[in-house]
């Protein structure tokens, strides 16, 4: 066993990471670690939500736009997380397959529901947004249409899950499916970029910088975080329930075995 | 023989013969070709319109509902175990398979195109691109279908799940087929880029799908 104290201090975060993701595998630990985080994150959620809406609120109008830019800080976060969300599926995805980290498919299963409620309310707020914009709900360009497919895939993802009967299995079959659905991410992220499309193209994530004006961008930038904590509150407490559920499923599998037998 | 072309071949006897359905996908795509028209009205103007996408609609959910017995039937005799265990690569059998089923079950589709493109009032020249880009697509639609069955296999009342698992990952196959078919009817000017798009995503998926199949076959049958 490596000695930490001995490894130069970049090796040794490393270390001490990895060394800590090994020791949440175990569920009772990580049930104990979330609840005492959970409160926290709350507040920190809320505290969060507070501060960005208000930011929402005084921002300025836009000179094109008007007063309906401020969808804007609803729609964009929800669909920054609708992507990020996939993103953090894959990884755990990876997780079950490659290293077979115990808890790692709890993790997926218990984002895929939370990346289906983003994607919607983003594909919502973006078809209010669009009404007065573009003066149409929907259009079949290539941004709005890879969503769709992306909230389409996200339900496949759940479909799976709920198909399967034993949660070991379906998490690896739902793991195989997240990692080919990965490539949509990228399509989406480019598709304003690579095709003509009704939706503006990339004016924060570019190269060269944002284009958006300061005033305007940080209520976005502490919407995003906020949407971003409650992701990660949201995401702990539903692993926290999906341990508890196959708990109680394996309980119930004991005790038909039990009565099976006497 | 190699082990694989003695796959190919079994797979290719097998879906022929009786209980197999190798045709039974021509005959869906035949149906489906010809409702439509009752759905939308004989106006032959406008089947002529959307002819090709009639056309690949039909095709891809004929191709859909022959995925589920490429492997079902191997996994309830046991083969699929012999499969996983034999010497040769699961990647590459499971590649064999999916030609297999396309010999048997998408080109059989390509075939009856011309046949089907006269109820849409189409052109020679029309029904020939849409054959071609057709010929190109479906093995896209097979290698994508490959990833859809092998998660399934085990289910015994999947239902709905592979299309559901299936379709939204053709949706680009199905894009730059009918775009493909449009532009060489329009003017054969715009036909290359769509059509080099369509090829490059059968040969991705080509590798992408076995790849993808063999590692859900292989968690999934734990």
């Amino acid at each position: 066993m490596v000695n930490g104290a001995a490894l130069p201090p970049p090796w040794r975060l490393t270390r001490n990471l990895v060394m800590a993701l090994i020791d949440l595998a175990n569920p009772t630990r990580f049930l104990a670690l979330t609840q005492r985080v959970l409160p926290f994150l709350a507040g920190a959620t809320a505290l969060a939500f507070a501060v960005g809406l208000t930011l929402a609120w005084l921002a300025p109008d836009d000179y094109q736009q008007g007063a309906t830019v401020r969808i804007m800080f609803i729609h964009v976060p929800n669909a920054w997380l609708a992507m990020a969300v996939w993103a953090v599926m894959t990884i755990a995805s990876l997780g079950t397959l490659v290293w077979r980290h115990p808890l790692a498919d709890v993790a997926a299963k218990a984002a895929a529901p939370l990346g289906a409620a983003f994607t919607f309310l983003a594909l919502v707020t973006g078809s209010l947004w669009g009404r007065p914009m573009w003066g149409t709900y929907w259009v079949w360009d290539a941004r709005l249409t890879s969503v769709l497919v992306l909230f389409l895939m996200y339900l496949g993802v759940i479909a799976l899950w709920r198909t399967v009967e034993d949660p070991a299995r379906a998490g690896r079959a739902a793991a195989v499916l997240t990692l080919v659905g990965a490539i949509n991410l990228p399509i989406i992220k480019f598709s304003v970029d690579w095709w003509n499309t009704l939706h503006q193209p990339a004016s924060i994530v570019r190269a060269g910088g944002p284009t958006i004006a300061l005033s305007i961008l940080t209520p976005l930038l502490v919407m995003a975080l906020a949407f971003l904590l409650l992701f990660v509150a949201l995401h702990l407490a539903a692993m926290r329930n999906e341990i508890l559920r196959r708990r109680v499923r394996a309980m119930w599998l004991m005790q038909a075995h039990a009565a099976q037998g006497a | 023989m190699t082990p694989l072309s003695a796959l190919l071949l079994r797979d290719m006897r097998l879906a022929v013969r009786v209980g197999g359905g190798a045709l039974m996908g021509v005959l869906f795509f035949l149906l489906v070709v010809t409702l439509t028209p009752f759905a939308i009205g004989p106006d032959l103007a406008l089947l002529q319109r959307i002819g090709p996408a009639i056309l690949w609609l039909g095709a891809l959910l004929a191709s859909l509902l022959a995925l589920d017995r490429l492997f079902a039937a191997d996994h309830e005799d046991g083969s699929l175990d012999l499969l996983l265990m034999g010497s040769a690569p699961l990647e590459l059998a499971v590649l064999a398979k999916a030609l297999a089923h396309w010999i048997t079950t998408s080109l059989p589709l390509v075939i009856a195109t011309p046949l089907l493109g006269l109820f849409l009032n189409l052109d020679a020249f029309a029904i020939g691109a849409v054959a071609l880009t057709l010929l190109a697509g479906t093995p896209a639609l097979t290698g994508i279908g490959l990833i859809g069955a092998a998660l399934s296999v085990a289910l015994r009342r999947g239902g709905l799940l592979l299309p559901v698992l299936v379709l939204p990952l053709t949706v680009p196959v199905l894009i730059f087929g009918v775009a493909a078919s449009n532009a060489a009817i329009i003017g054969p000017a715009g036909f290359g880029a769509p059509f080099m798009i369509l090829c490059a995503l059968t040969l991705g998926s080509l590798v992408i799908g076995p790849f993808a199949a063999a590692a859900a076959l292989r968690h999934g049958l734990e």
